[in-house]
């Protein structure tokens, strides 16, 4: 019932107000070739495609956000493969560890992508024409239009025909000429309004195409790469300093703008009020810098923030982590120092307790390696041993393991944050068991087998930053608010088509005025119908507008 | 920083709405349950009237199929003569109900000085309030006296579980959610889905009254009373276009957002997928209803589809997925 409306434009083929092709059922089976690939290009282009593209493309994206993505947590992939051995290479041989990047899921927005601009082309030359067609004719009984309505005004009907154009004109109508050669239509007129509602569709459609190829501009020209600086250490932006980089496709990584940031100071706090599982989460976190644009350049004082990122050579800086590194220093057992900076140690929970691992290759007479955690707030736990109760800095302390031997058997790539003790040995205590350091900041302690000392000089935070380049932005910005304007415009205006037809009224009917009391004159009665493309439901209330206008100008109201 | 005081009251004005709600739920079931006597009652006696019109002269009795054809004439002549004083009492606690959610979510933000968007419980106030405002801006536009109980029902059920299980002390927020954008990206998207959630009613309640109408049933009940199937179904789509540009718009602020918060306007993130799933299903209703060979009927199951995925998204993945928007509280 609701697509009467539309059931009314079937019916009349001279009268479509669907710029949308028209999708014919019957096929040919003759043509051969070129005809099926005719036929498949109409199907693929059809509405009932794309409908069936959506919903696939919806379905697909649904793996993604239950298994863990490689892209997005590649360590919680290997965990779960190692715990689900049976499923596990099964779904990663289906792709659902990598669902956005799987051959099955650009296999739907591809053809979804062509089935969009198969479906745009032919529809805006559509469009195109009928923005430029003149309204069709009235049909013979406008009763039999979905909203009809009658009304007997003062006048001659040509003194009516006028005020109705001028009406309909004055509401945006655009209305067809009248015939000179047929003098029968001298008493109709017939106006369309509503031509943006297809416009806005395709502007939406074309604007959704703009934003798949700005997010293919991205994907393929664009670069990410995550650093931690610790605080007084400046970045520079090179390949080599990443500690990760990954960039697009066509990109060239010696191309990168030669900017620096430099982290002065970081502050962070944390709920120390509420109570449950809101105490100890971050409350805010602000990075306070120095950046030059390029070697030489000056110096600007910038805050980064969670929220706030910096701007440099056309990329962004982010903050997007943070934590301790212990500033650590070993000397052998006359007192040299072999090992003195910052150690980044990387956080697990939300106290903090953080792990890494301080690897000595200039140790004497042995490579030297520590591996263990760095706790912000100390406590022992009868179960877990020592944790962290807090993530702010109450009771820091670093608990130790110490290995000697080689530090990087067979030269093979490995983590900052662990050690690799294949060809190590673990460092034993007095009483034999395995050494275990508790360090607290200022403290030196002596290591035993005459391997020197270790000191925790002291802890600073380090800033985890983010910088990215995507050329695609903004023109998925811009895209997806076009789109956003298209749509509005396409579910809000209304394709109408109005047709007014007059004639001397009845004398019978011509006191009976509105109100009961018009003026004396002419009578003449105006029939009205309309028709609309889609749902509609103000039809009826905007033909009523339109009678009512017409009353007003030919002063049969007051 | 917390202000225990208005923490306290917040809570309490929370224990009122729910109060004013159940009340309201049982205004608004009473009501329907007399319209359905009521319907009886009508029909026996357009029967009756029919049978004696057919004594007289047999035109009278043609008239009659053609009245229970034309089911809003019909709903109009039962609706203008019944007296409603429970539909009238329940639309004003509406008021009250929803005024009282208006002062829970204020005192709420002022205790802790921030905006209530920040954890699941909060979105839950603030989705209720939403759909509240929806239904009681339809009631200024026309009479929805009988889609009250299935407004206020989901709402009381929300506002139930908001207390039991989401319940989140008032606190501040993560450094993320520390943004204008918050305001702009959940006030919207609470907005959108309370506007989803009045017309996945709507929906449901069509489906029922267009079966009802292929099938009329040996005895009327309350649906008999309300709307036709095709009125229903028009003021549901009218709210799925309110709504889905409104969930166009979330999707774009959340990707501005996500671009100045994590780097990447878009993460793939499981909230972004579902959030991007939603939209897409939704994309499909209303692709649905212009297609040749999908009725409105089928289309109106891709609408349900739709707000299936919204419960996903609120309940499962705020909860269960692993992501970087657990802002849950739990
Ligand atoms: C990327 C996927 C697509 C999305 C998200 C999308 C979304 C939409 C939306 C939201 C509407 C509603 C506007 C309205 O009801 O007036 C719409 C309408 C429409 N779409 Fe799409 N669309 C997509 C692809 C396509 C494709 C591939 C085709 C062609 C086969 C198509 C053809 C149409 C047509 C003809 C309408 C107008 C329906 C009407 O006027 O009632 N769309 N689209």
């Amino acid at each position: 019932m609701a697509r009467r409306t539309r059931d009314d434009l079937v019916e009349r083929p001279g009268h479509e107000l669907d710029t949308q092709p028209q999708e014919s059922e019957v096929l040919q089976p003759k043509i051969g070739f070129l005809g099926l690939l005719r036929w498949m290009w109409r199907q693929l282009t059809s509405m009932r495609t794309a409908l069936f593209l959506l919903l696939l493309l919806a379905i697909g994206a649904i793996p993604g956000s239950i298994w863990p993505q490689r892209n997005i947590d590649a360590g919680r992939v290997s965990d779960y493969l190692s715990q689900h051995t049976v499923v596990g290479p099964w779904l990663d041989r289906l792709g659902f560890f990598d669902v956005y990047s799987s051959p099955w899921f650009a296999a739907i927005y591809l053809l979804l992508f062509v089935s969009l601009v198969g479906c745009i082309i032919p529809r805006s030359r559509l469009h195109w024409k009928a923005m430029r067609a003149q309204p069709p004719k009235a049909p013979r009984r406008l009763e039999r239009l979905s909203a009809h309505q009658e009304r007997v005004v003062v006048g001659e009907p040509e003194q009516v025909v006028a005020a109705a154009r001028a009406v309909l004109r004055r509401k945006r109508y655009r209305l067809r000429p009248a015939d000179p050669v047929d003098p029968a239509s001298a008493d109709t007129v017939a106006a369309e309004s509503g031509y943006l509602r297809e416009t806005g569709n395709l502007v939406f459609h074309i604007a959704l195409v703009v934003v798949i190829i700005a997010v293919a501009l991205g994907h393929l020209l664009g670069w990410r790469g995550d650093v931690i600086v610790p605080e007084g250490q400046t970045f520079s932006n090179t390949v080599s300093s990443y500690d990760t980089i990954d960039p697009g496709p066509w990109v060239n990584p010696e191309s990168l703008k030669p900017f620096s940031v430099r982290v002065q100071k970081l502050d962070v706090s944390f709920e120390d009020q509420a109570g449950g599982a809101q105490f100890g989460q971050p409350r805010g976190f602000t990075a306070h810098t120095l950046t030059r644009d390029e070697p030489g350049a000056p110096v600007k004082e910038q805050k980064l923030e969670v929220n706030g990122p910096l701007s440099l050579g056309g990329a962004s800086v982010f903050l997007l982590g943070n934590g301790y590194a212990p500033v650590i220093t070993v000397r052998d057992a006359k007192g040299r120092v072999v090992y003195s900076q910052a150690t980044p140690f990387l956080p697990q929970d939300n106290n903090y307790r953080s792990v890494g691992a301080v690897k000595v290759p200039g140790g004497d007479p042995e490579q030297l390696g520590f591996f263990g955690f760095f706790l912000p707030t100390l406590e022992f736990d009868k179960e877990q041993g020592p944790i962290s109760s807090f993530p702010d800095l109450d009771n820091p302390a670093l608990v130790l393991g110490v290995y000697k031997g080689d530090l990087y058997p067979g030269g093979r790539p490995q983590s900052v944050y662990t050690l690799d003790t294949d060809e190590m040995t673990q460092v034993k205590g007095a009483d034999g068991q395995p050494l275990r350091l508790l360090i607290k900041p200022g403290q030196t302690i002596k290591l035993p087998d005459g391997l020197g000392s270790i000191t925790l000089d002291k802890v600073v935070r380090f800033a985890g930053i983010s910088i990215r380049h995507d050329p695609g932005k903004m023109l998925a910005l811009w895209g997806s608010l076009i789109a956003l304007a298209g749509l509005i415009a396409s579910l809000t205006i209304r394709r109408r088509r109005v047709f007014v037809r007059v004639r001397p009224a009845e004398p019978e009917t011509a006191g009976a005025g509105p109100d009961g009391s018009a003026p004396p004159g002419p009578r003449t009665l105006v029939s009205i119908g309309g028709l609309a493309k889609g749902e509609d439901p103000r039809l009826a209330d905007a033909l009523d507008h339109v009678l009512d206008a017409i009353a007003e100008r030919t002063g049969s109201t007051s | 920083m917390t202000n225990e005081t208005l923490a306290t009251y917040s809570n309490y004005g929370l224990y009122s709405a729910i109060v004013v709600f159940t009340l309201v739920m049982l205004m608004f079931a009473i009501d329907l349950a007399k319209a359905a006597s009521w319907t009886a009652k009508v029909r026996t006696e357009d029967h009756e009237r029919a049978l004696v019109g057919a004594q007289v002269s047999g035109a009278a009795a043609q008239q009659e199929p053609e009245t229970s054809e034309s089911p809003e004439t019909a709903e109009t002549t039962t609706e203008v003569s019944r007296p409603r004083q429970f539909a009238g009492m329940g639309m004003s606690l509406s008021w009250l109900g929803t005024l009282l959610l208006i002062v829970t979510l204020a005192l709420r933000g002022l205790s802790v000085d921030r905006p209530p968007l920040g954890n699941m419980y909060e979105f839950a106030l603030v989705g209720t309030t939403f759909a509240m405002l929806v239904f009681l801006g339809l009631s200024l536009r026309r009479d929805v006296r009988w889609l009250g109980l299935f407004v206020t029902g989901p709402v009381l059920l929300t506002l139930g579980l908001a207390l039991t299980v989401f319940y989140t002390q008032a606190s501040q927020l993560l450094p993320s959610l520390h943004s204008f954008w918050l305001v702009i990206h959940v006030t919207v998207a609470t907005l959108s889905v309370g506007l989803f959630t009045v017309a996945f009613s709507v929906t449901i309640l069509q489906l029922i009254k267009s079966h009802r109408e292929q099938h009329p049933p040996a005895k009327p009940t309350f649906v008999e009373a309300m709307p036709s199937a095709a009125s229903l179904d028009r003021t549901a789509y009218g709210l799925h276009v309110i709504a889905f540009p409104l969930w166009t718009f979330t999707l774009i602020a959340g990707a501005i957002w996500a671009e100045q918060a994590w780097g990447h306007y878009w993460n793939w993130d499981p909230k972004e997928v579902w959030t991007f799933v939603i939209w897409i299903v939704y994309a499909a209703y209303l692709h649905a209803r212009a297609t040749t060979g999908w009725s409105d009927r089928k289309a109106s199951f891709l609408a349900l589809a739709g707000y299936a995925c919204i419960l996903v998204n609120y309940m499962v993945v705020n909860v269960y997925f692993v992501g970087q928007h657990s802002y849950s509280g739990m």
